[in-house]
């Protein structure tokens, strides 16, 4: 597989080291919840859950043996073909992240 | 039809006309007590046990495309107990243990070769890991034994064994591993379930999960809707989009497994070999091809096949062990999907929707759990109750940190 880095153009999937489902970068508040157990519940989920779907999928990959940045790849997982890669950080900035 | 010699013989005198089919291939009913889905090994076997052990009517199996299609065809066909933890130990034991008497149990030959299995070590501290873990099945009443450098190389004197990063120091053996012939374990389940009444649903895929105040009710599938009082779900690689059908998310990823047949070669390893250090694992078959494996390729993916990479990766782990291996031609490669749960280890529960079951997160070793998992779900589906050897496999031990991690990689699927 041959991912279309956003800074340094295409690179070889091998050069990445591969983490999952993007949902990862949304990680909990624990301070947020009401109970202990509510945030018991949403790090669970967090941590453990996922949607694993056939088809598009939304992950995280990290080039390792490059830039050592990370990525948000868009990959179907039927078909292994990548229809966009973003740079985590911004996709984190586009949620309101301030890294 | 039972099989025996006799029964051999006599076909072979009247131009084998008597030999009829193995299973009734039927057309689903209106409703049924029971409808497991999934016709791989587990769900055979969870109908299988249903009706002869647990003696429930009225039984159905629902395949997607035909029987042995899925992992239970496609896997390396290893069997072992040789494990550590608490929570597993016991059950792949009392699983090997069915393995010992499957064939006269079901009247099928699946082939079942005790031809011993070692996993090779390269340090002292992988010696006192396997010690360990030898012990730990010693005192769960398998059988292991360490074996040191003369012993290895007694035995399979071809290996690399001065390897200047991974020296072979010895290994943990047990002897009562070894290999089945995989597609036989769906057919010979198959069969011994049809027999006592079960129907078996091939070309039938589920498409929903109908429930009613909580409770399941039934499954539309391409065949139309059937009624069910309890489903069961093994569908292995698939367990996400069907588990999703109802509503749940699963402390699961897919993954692609790869596997590897050399062509025909004079016969060179009797036993099952596996090679942490280099990532491979290698046994030869009867009809004489090296069967071998080794890492998953450890991304999230549906489709039945696999990249180059890891082809180089397993190619070069075979490589550094047995260097003949590189004058054998390799014949094919293939595929299969696996269900990789979060701590490595399997999931036998009930959900939280009256009726329904769950099976699934095997990983790459549910081949070896056949006969004990579907042992196991039918006690569940029957009786409500864990059985007393799958009582580690819940939904909750990840909520309550009771993780079965063997391997002591954390909640990383494609590390396991
Ligand atoms: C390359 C490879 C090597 C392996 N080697 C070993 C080994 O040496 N030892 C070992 O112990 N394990 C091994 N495994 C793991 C083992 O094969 C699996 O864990 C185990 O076989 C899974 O259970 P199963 O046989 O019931 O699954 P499957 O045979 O995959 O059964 C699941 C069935 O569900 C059906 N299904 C899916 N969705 C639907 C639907 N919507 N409706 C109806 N039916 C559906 C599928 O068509 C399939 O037939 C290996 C796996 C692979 C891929």
């Amino acid at each position: 597989m041959i991912i279309n880095h956003p800074l340094l153009g295409p690179r070889d999937a091998q050069e990445f080291t591969y983490l999952g489902d993007a949902a990862l970068i949304d990680r909990p508040d624990g301070m947020a919840y009401p109970t202990p157990d509510a945030a018991q519940d949403a790090f669970h989920d967090y941590l453990y859950q996922r949607a694993n779907p056939a088809g598009e999928h939304r992950e995280l990959w990290y080039h390792e043996q490059g830039d050592r940045s990370w990525l948000v790849v868009t990959r179907n997982t039927v078909t292994h073909e990548i229809t966009a890669v973003d740079l985590a950080r911004d996709v984190a900035r586009a949620q309101g992240r301030s890294k | 039809m039972r099989y025996s010699g006799f029964r051999v013989i006599r076909e072979a005198l009247t131009g084998h006309k008597g030999w009829g089919h193995a299973w009734r291939d039927a057309t689903p009913q209106a409703s049924y007590d029971y409808i497991i889905v999934g016709g791989g090994g587990h769900g055979l076997a969870t109908a299988y046990y249903l009706a002869k052990e647990f003696r429930q009517s009225r039984i159905a199996v629902v395949e997607k495309g035909w029987i042995g299609g899925g992992n239970v065809g496609r896997n390396t066909t290893i069997i072992r107990s040789n494990y550590l933890l608490d929570g597993n130990e016991p059950f792949y034991e009392f699983s090997l243990k069915l393995w010992e008497g499957l064939e006269q149990d079901f009247n099928y030959n699946a082939m079942v070769s005790q031809r011993g299995i070692i996993n090779l070590f390269h340090t002292d501290a992988q010696r006192d890991a396997y010690t360990r873990r030898g012990n730990a099945m010693i005192m769960h009443g398998a059988d292991a034994e360490l074996l040191n450098r003369d012993q290895v190389r007694a035995l399979y004197p071809f290996l690399n064994f001065d390897n200047a990063r991974f020296p072979i120091k010895g290994a943990l053996a047990q002897r009562r591993g070894g290999t089945v012939r995989h597609d036989a374990v769906a057919w010979g389940y198959a069969r011994g379930a049809s027999d006592r009444g079960v129907d078996i649903i091939q070309n039938c895929e589920v498409t929903g999960i109908r429930r009613e105040n909580g409770r399941v009710t039934g499954i539309d599938t391409t065949r139309g809707f059937i009624g069910a009082k309890k489903v069961g779900v093994a569908v292995a690689g698939n367990s996400s989009t069907v588990m999703a059908k109802a509503d749940m998310r699963l402390p699961i990823e897919s993954h692609v497994l790869q596997a590897f047949v050399s062509e025909g070669l004079k016969p060179v390893i009797d036993g099952v070999m596996t090679y942490g250090a280099g990532h491979f694992y290698v046994s030869q078959s009867d009809k004489g091809g090296l069967v071998f494996g080794g890492d998953i390729d450890g991304y999230n993916s549906y489709a039945q096949r696999g990249n180059m990479p890891v082809v180089e990766d397993v190619a070069e782990g075979g490589m550094s062990l047995m260097p003949m291996i590189g004058r054998a031609r390799l014949l094919r490669s293939w595929g299969g999907i696996m269900d990789m749960s979060m701590d490595g280890s399997p999931i036998i529960d009930k959900t939280d929707i009256d009726g329904l079951y769950f099976n699934g997160g095997w990983c790459y070793g549910g081949f070896k759990a056949t006969p004990a998992s579907g042992w196991c779900f039918a006690h569940l589906l029957a009786t409500d109750r864990p059985h007393p050897t799958a009582t580690a496999y819940r939904f909750d031990r990840f909520r309550k940190g009771l993780m079965i991690d063997e391997k002591g990689q954390g909640a990383q699927p494609n590390l396991h």
